[in-house]
């Protein structure tokens, strides 16, 4: 131990560059290894979506299947209604829902962060503390309510309450808005511009990169639930993705396992993902801004 | 609204109109919360005390709900072992995971940002995407891991399949999606000041002393913050269990929400399923709280005295 200090403090340029190499690359290979497992599954779909059944049952996998069927895609897509369910999850529930949740919570956070107001904080902090309180708590009641109102199988119980603002979202146009200079209200103010016209035509505009976050995350929030749809949507016609590929499942490995099951439903996953994918590569920089200030801030 | 923040005190004009405007701001949330929270929570401690099958009005019960799932429920003991078994394990697991591996991209790294990506990209995926490929993954007959295993000539991994195998493989898909956590603690890595880890070093710190003694309670703050998300999001964990395993093998993953679930939609027990969400209600609070009165003594907020 000594000695290789001794020895170390002796040549300290060489000796610290070949071990800092050697690190280095260390890091690299563990890295590798890790990003190559966290893909595994998506390539182990993707790959299962191009293979038909001979290539599906085999031992050992088959890992790159040849030849590819790349109609898989579409048979299954078609021969299920997955359009039907893409267009039920896009029209009656994430565009709806995404617009309310950004205007109103863009409203509400203004009213948080730039008015001054007696009981502002005090409300707030109940605001966050909202964030706690159990999906499971409120469930049952909200079910009975919305049952009462006649909204099962609709979707306006998954989307009327975005129309009030979400916790989580107002807290993080606050934060956004908080760091626009106060000088740019005033002089609207002075100019005679309204709060509503200060927010609309001022803050709005210059927070666009965090309304992108709030709108991205809401989106597809929407397109991944499975819960709430479960609970409230019953009718096969009016099924989201999430619920269209469960549905797939008990069709095709409920009890005995029907043709193409695996292929096809993999093949549903894929392209039910690739929006995410496609949404999360062009909005890399935004959204991992979004995730790193709700946590920094938290 | 209003009258109930008003205080005694005498406000002038210009107070009353800045209150009024500021509740008119907020009252979506306002309105929201009374509709979407108080009232649900109210009204879900009432149906606790009652028998509710959504058929007939709901009869007062008093509270033998809550007697009964102490008491005679068969599955409630199962049920909670299983869920403190899983957040118990997830939680730690997943933030441990997530702090090394953004500790690890934190280091002079090549396309770090395609690393971060890759990271990160399970967490968004859509959790029925994320059930159907991992339930085929780890298919005892035709699933990558067991095919190549029994390709190999080795015994295969019932993962999903054996009763003390479930909750693990679980856990593990839960690590696997962490990638929040992931960034979060990288932008609180990055916040680290660098002038600590170079005082560090000319007082002859080697690596594992500034981590230890520097990068860990400066993030002290997330690791909390990541912690309460993680214990939180684990007693509510529904969706993956529902898909992947039902429940099964042998109830070995019948947890807290699904026990739920199914008594307030496969039963119609409304009263039964109000009374659990109350005592999940109340357990969370209680471990939020207890961890936020420990952080006073493991948490370190740069900025705060000493």
């Amino acid at each position: 131990m000594t000695a290789s200090v001794a020895s170390a403090r002796k040549q300290p340029a060489r000796g610290r560059s070949f071990t800092a190499l050697v690190s280095a690359i260390i890091r690299h290979i563990i890295l590798v290894v890790l990003a190559a497992s966290f893909m595994l599954p998506f390539y182990w779909m993707v790959s299962s979506a191009l293979k038909d059944d001979s290539q599906v049952y085999t031992v050992p996998p088959v890992w790159v299947p040849n030849p590819a069927h790349w109609n898989n895609f579409a048979d299954a897509w078609l021969q299920y209604d997955f359009n039907t369910y893409m267009v039920n999850t896009v029209t009656r529930y994430a565009v709806p829902v995404t617009l309310g949740v950004t205007l109103s919570s863009a409203i509400v956070a203004y009213g948080f962060a730039r008015l001054r107001w007696p009981g502002r904080d005090v409300l707030f902090f109940i605001c966050l503390t909202t964030m706690m309180v159990p999906f499971q708590v409120t469930m049952v009641p909200l079910f009975i309510t919305f049952r009462r109102l006649g909204w099962l199988n609709t979707y306006l119980p998954l989307v009327v309450p975005g129309y009030f603002g979400a916790p989580y979202f107002i807290f993080m146009l606050r934060q956004f808005f908080l760091t626009i200079p106060e000088e740019l209200s005033d002089a609207a103010r002075i100019d005679g511009a309204g709060e509503l016209g200060i927010l609309f035509r001022i803050i709005l505009p210059l927070a666009r990169p965090a309304l992108t976050v709030v709108a991205l995350f809401q989106f597809m929030g929407a397109w991944n639930d499975y819960l709430g749809p479960l609970i409230y949507i019953n009718k096969d016609r009016l099924y989201p993705l999430a619920l269209g590929i469960q549905r797939l499942r008990t069709m095709l490995a409920g009890v005995g396992i029907a043709p193409m099951a695996y292929s096809y439903l993999m093949a549903v996953s894929t392209v039910a993902t690739v929006p995410i994918l496609i949404g999360f590569f062009f909005t890399q920089r935004t959204f991992i801004e979004g995730i790193s200030l709700t946590g920094l801030k938290g | 609204m209003a009258t109930t923040a008003v205080r005694p005190r005498r406000m002038t004009g210009y107070q009353w109109r800045s209150l009024v405007r500021g509740l008119l701001f907020v009252s979506p949330w306002v309105i929201g919360f009374a509709a979407f929270t108080i009232y649900p929570l109210v009204s879900s401690l009432y149906y606790s005390f009652t028998r509710f099958d959504l058929l007939n009005p709901p009869v007062y019960l008093g509270l033998s709900n809550y007697v009964e799932i102490f008491t005679q429920d068969p599955l409630f003991r199962r049920v909670m072992g299983n869920t403190i078994y899983y957040v118990g394990l997830s939680a730690p697991l997943g933030v441990v995971a997530a702090f090394l591996m953004a500790t690890l991209l934190n280091t002079r790294i090549v396309g770090r940002s395609v690393f971060r990506a890759i990271f990160f990209f399970p967490a968004i995926v859509p959790a029925v995407v994320t059930a159907m490929v991992w339930a085929f993954l780890l298919n005892v007959q035709y699933g990558a891991i067991n095919a190549t295993l029994r390709g190999l000539g080795l015994p295969t991994i019932p993962f999903l399949a054996k009763p003390s195998l479930a909750k693990p493989s679980l856990i593990l898909i839960h690590m696997w999606a962490q990638g929040s956590a992931i960034v979060i603690f990288l932008a609180s890595l990055q916040d680290v000041p660098r002038t600590l880890y170079e005082a560090a070093t000319v007082d002859g710190a080697n690596a594992w002393h500034k981590f230890w003694h520097i990068t860990i309670p400066m993030c002290t703050p997330v690791i909390l913050f990541n912690l309460i998300m993680g214990f939180i999001g684990g007693f509510q964990n529904f969706t993956l269990p529902w898909l992947l395993t039902g429940g099964g093998p042998n109830q070995a993953t019948e947890f807290y929400s699904l026990h739920l679930y199914r008594n307030a939609f496969n039963y119609m027990r409304m009263g039964k399923a109000s009374a659990l969400a109350w005592i999940l209600f109340v357990i969370i609070v209680t471990l939020t709280v207890l961890l936020f009165t420990s952080s006073a003594r493991w948490v370190y907020y740069a900025g705060a005295e000493e």
